[in-house]
């Protein structure tokens, strides 16, 4: 479980986050919104890319934002991102054992060839991740995410630029996360169907506000939401 | 989470596959290397020349310290123009140790790359915190302000007091080297096996744990940093790597001239290893080779051709452009590709007269029929 209390956080004049309070309880959460709508910025400061200018936030009973950056990872968030960073130069055994792990030796083997295993897509563990397409590197980063025993794994835009079925088999996978981890997997997207078919909850930024949260369903039927989509909010004022 | 008991079989049956996480390189690579050091190590000496011997020597010192900024730029990503005053703090430091002790050289040789080693993460520990152009300009100030010291403080030529320079120009007693290495020929064997340790330690370290933690530094930071390594702590060691490895190389260097001036080790020394080493490739451990023969034996050659080497700056500037803009991976890379390339030219010329005889029959089909004849 996830508190964030009144999350403030300001890059010279622009107000990315505005006093964002929300709590994520378990499974798989969806956080959405307009582009712009401080969905990176909010992962950023879980992973300790970005410095709050106010707020706390409270994982599992830890104040995360007192850690720097590798310590947050050593405690168990892995992260995603919106442009996939899988390490051309190393295979995909190095990709995803390179992560911190808690465990030694065949255990911590172990932990990584059953990640890339998770992640489907018969990917070999030895081959080296310059020669892999963008779905397969993707799967790469996921495994990534899911090894080492993570307790909070941030997904920025998995699917961003894949086919469709890629994209079906990858929310597969993310569906599966909490079950295979017991991590909280909080999702960013811009794609509706992946959220809905993905998150049992999800939050909605709109310019660094929560605009709405709860159960998927009843969230994109909010009329809030529909309307920052719609984009008739900003005409409104 | 899934902590299921089968682990324990699982990992049984992983520790079976392990070799296959340690695939070896390619034999033909493994054997073409050895056959190569082999013959550096008991065919060359035998055939070179008291002059290019005294080249090859410096090229074995110099591939050390080529590694070293190879390692720095092509692994991890780190630009530094300042190993040229590395090589010198580690040839002041052997020097110094081999007048005031009688320990035994290759003993004096680890202490210079030890002591090497921690003024590289005294320097390091400030400036890792830059990147780029800023950690290069950096590195060029403190190579300038070693260059500068030494030449003020001098190399050790024997005298006492903590600089053991005694200031008099006779009766300087040369800087002494091992006893089983104390001809030419066998100080460049000496040198070359210096250098195979080196290479082997630098290998060691990029096929495991730091060499992974590098290259996701190289690719991506961020994603470094997300999976949980601590980027400072990995490019500090990187930095105290190629330190001690260049101290090594320095030390070497002290056996190698026998007296050492400063007047010998210029700042822009830095900036030409940069370029041969840019030249030579940085991301493949013959690079660094290459990069010393440029650095180290072409002046030499030249020299001996009567053609001045100061041509060679003009070479490098125009080398290193064509490195930057069609061979990013220098020649190292290049170079056996293009010789792919003559080879299979050279195959299509052979082949081509009889193909041509085909072609020219009346009647014949499009299929090759070359292999008829």
């Amino acid at each position: 479980m996830i508190e964030v209390e009144n999350l403030t956080v300001r890059f010279g004049g622009v107000t990315s986050l505005d006093g964002v309070s929300l709590v994520f309880e378990k499974g798989t959460c969806g956080l959405i919104g307009p582009n712009g709508a401080g969905k990176t910025t909010f992962f950023n400061v879980l992973s300790g890319f970005a410095r709050p200018s106010s707020g706390t936030v409270r994982a599992f009973g830890d104040d995360l934002l007192a850690m720097p950056h590798f310590r947050r990872a050593r405690w168990g968030v892995r992260r995603t991102f919106q442009t996939e960073q899988a390490i051309e130069g190393l295979t995909v055994y190095d990709n995803v054992a390179m992560v911190h792990s808690p465990l030694r030796g065949a255990a911590r083997r172990v932990d990584a060839l059953a990640a890339i295993e998770f992640t489907g897509g018969g990917l070999s563990p030895y081959v080296r991740v310059g020669t892999l397409g963008a779905g397969q590197r993707r799967l790469v980063e996921v495994a990534r995410a899911v090894a080492g025993r993570p307790r909070l794994i941030l997904l920025d835009e998995p699917a961003a630029g894949l086919p469709d079925e890629e994209t079906e088999h990858l929310a597969s996978v993310i569906r599966a996360i909490p079950d295979h981890t017991g991590a909280l997997t909080i999702l960013v997207d811009h794609d509706m169907s992946l959220v809905s078919a993905v998150c049992e909850t999800t939050a909605v930024l709109d310019f660094g506000k929560l605009i709405a949260s709860g159960p998927t369903a009843a969230v994109l039927r909010d009329e809030n939401v529909m309307r920052a989509y719609l984009g008739t909010a900003e005409v409104a004022l | 989470m899934t902590v299921t008991t089968s682990d324990s079989a699982a990992a049984a049956a992983e520790a079976g596959r392990r070799p296959l996480l340690r695939r070896p390189d390619k034999p033909v690579n493994v054997s073409v290397t050895t056959i190569l050091v082999l013959f550096v190590l008991f065919g060359l000496p035998y055939v070179m020349n008291g002059y290019y011997t005294g080249y090859m020597t410096l090229v074995a010192i110099y591939a050390v310290v080529a590694l070293g900024l190879g390692t720095l730029v092509g692994r991890v990503g780190l630009y530094s123009l300042g190993q040229g005053a590395v090589v010198q703090i580690g040839a002041w430091t052997g020097a110094r140790l081999l007048f005031a002790t009688a320990q035994p050289f290759p003993v004096v040789v680890v202490e210079a790359g030890l002591a090497t080693m921690l003024i590289g993460i005294l320097i390091g520990l400030p400036a890792l915190r830059m990147r780029g152009l800023y950690l290069a300009l950096i590195t060029l100030m403190f190579a300038g302000a070693i260059t500068v010291v030494l030449a003020t403080i001098n190399f050790p030529n024997g005298g006492g007091g903590f600089t053991g320079y005694n200031g008099s120009t006779v009766h300087i007693p040369p800087i002494r080297r091992p006893s089983i290495a104390a001809s030419d020929p066998a100080y460049f064997r000496y040198a070359v096996v210096v250098a195979i340790i080196m290479f082997a330690l630098v290998y060691a370290h990029l096929r495991t744990r730091p060499g992974k933690a590098w290259a996701a530094i190289r690719q991506s930071e961020p994603s470094a940093l997300a999976a949980g390594i601590n980027t400072t702590f990995y490019k500090l060691w990187a930095f105290a790597l190629a330190s001690f490895i260049t101290g090594v190389a320095g030390a070497m260097l002290a056996g190698q001239e026998h007296y050492l001036y400063s007047i010998n080790f210029a700042t822009q020394d830095s900036i030409i290893l940069l370029a041969v080493v840019l030249m030579g490739g940085v991301y493949t451990m013959w690079g660094a080779v290459i990069a010393a023969l440029l650095q180290q034996l072409l002046p030499g050659w030249l020299q001996s051709l009567g053609v001045s080497y100061a041509w060679l700056t003009i070479l490098f500037g125009v080398g290193v452009l064509q490195v930057i803009t069609t061979a990013p991976a220098g020649i190292a890379d290049q170079f056996p590709k293009d010789m792919k390339r003559l080879g299979r030219l050279l195959w299509r010329l052979a082949r081509r007269p009889a193909a041509g005889g085909a072609a020219a029959a009346p009647g014949a089909s499009a299929a090759p029929g070359g292999g008829a004849t």
